[in-house]
């Protein structure tokens, strides 16, 4: 009986999801007439940066960003206060086999490429598609192969905590800046150049770039306590 | 139309994977599935013209949760009813005690 009554529930709300989605056009650009071709406009004229959705992100939107970053930082925190150990108690990460050669010498040759990768996507952030998060994530990705391949490899925690704080402060010091000289919190206070340049868009890119540290420090943080918990 | 077909069959693949992730009772198949819905979905956007919801989606999705969900598997269990299992053989131990 039970089940009959959540299969009717979920096909009423089945109707209801399907007529809202058959009322608007798949693929087709009917939303948002106004605010798209504004934010369009200014990303391409005011502030000369190509890829527009970083220019909502970072600078139309930065404080929602901040919050992003902000909520990451919380979740790693959280997530290292469950599964703190004191330092005599981290042993050997428990390992299955070892890894073979062909592993190894791939992964070290993988390691820069990828580390590369990651840094590119975060500076051209503002050019190309991708950006702080997505950099930041492919250099954790590079530092877990090297992590699951090597048992000795290890970080640096402290240093982990000195680039995520030092990032982050800077973030909001970037942001002060704009509200003090310009009146609003992140506004653009650096020249902004040409479109399509690698040094345009004012803050935009150097905030990318801290974002890119931050998210890096803070992910290869939550694998690392993932990898030294013992089952 | 071609577009249309290409995005449904996409989704038809990405409605397999998810029911072949619920179903399976090997639970690293199960998180290699949903691996797997990710990488589709991130295809997917390409597709919407979203390149950098695609290279987030592909970043974390594909790489970071799977190999975290990985790692859980490999500290606990790997089928589902495992732990259910050995639970009941300790029940049926005590008993004949």
């Amino acid at each position: 009986m039970k089940k009959y009554i959540v299969l009717g529930l979920l096909a009423v709300l089945g109707y209801y999801l399907m007529s809202i989605f058959l009322l608007v056009d798949f693929g087709l650009p009917h939303f948002a007439h106004g605010v798209k071709d504004v934010y369009l406009s200014s990303s391409k004229n005011i502030l000369k940066v190509s890829n527009a959705v970083t220019a909502i992100v970072v600078n139309f939107r930065g404080f929602d960003t901040l919050g992003e970053v902000t909520v990451l930082f919380l979740s790693a925190t959280a997530m290292s206060g469950i599964l703190y150990k004191k330092r005599h108690d981290i042993g050997e990460r428990s390992i299955l086999f070892p890894a073979s050669s062909i592993i190894r010498s791939g992964a070290k040759m993988l390691f820069p490429s990828i580390t590369l990768l990651g840094i590119y996507v975060f500076i051209h952030g503002h050019l190309s598609p991708g950006g702080g998060f997505q950099g930041g994530t492919i250099i954790a990705t590079g530092f877990l192969l090297m992590l699951l391949t090597y048992q000795n490899y290890s970080v640096s925690h402290n240093r982990l905590v000195w680039v995520e704080s030092v990032a982050g402060m800077l973030f909001v010091i970037i942001g002060l800046a704009g509200y003090f000289m310009k009146g609003s919190f992140l506004e653009n206070v650096l020249p902004v150049g040409e479109l399509n340049d690698l040094f345009s868009g004012g803050v935009i890119g150097i905030i990318y770039v801290l974002v890119g540290f931050k998210v890096a420090a803070e992910l290869i943080g939550i694998i690392y306590t993932i990898l030294h918990e013992k089952g | 139309m071609i577009f249309l077909i290409t995005v449904l069959l996409i989704l038809l693949l990405m409605v397999g994977a998810a029911i072949y992730a619920i179903v399976q009772k090997d639970l690293l198949f199960a998180v290699i599935a949903s691996g797997v819905i990710s990488l589709i979905l991130s295809i997917l956007f390409l597709i919407l013209q979203a390149p950098d919801v695609a290279l987030t989606e592909a970043a974390i999705g594909v790489a970071l949760t799977t190999i975290i969900f990985i790692i859980t598997i490999r500290n606990t269990v790997r089928y589902e009813d495992e732990r259910n299992k050995k639970k009941k053989q300790k029940n049926v131990k005590k008993l004949a005690k």
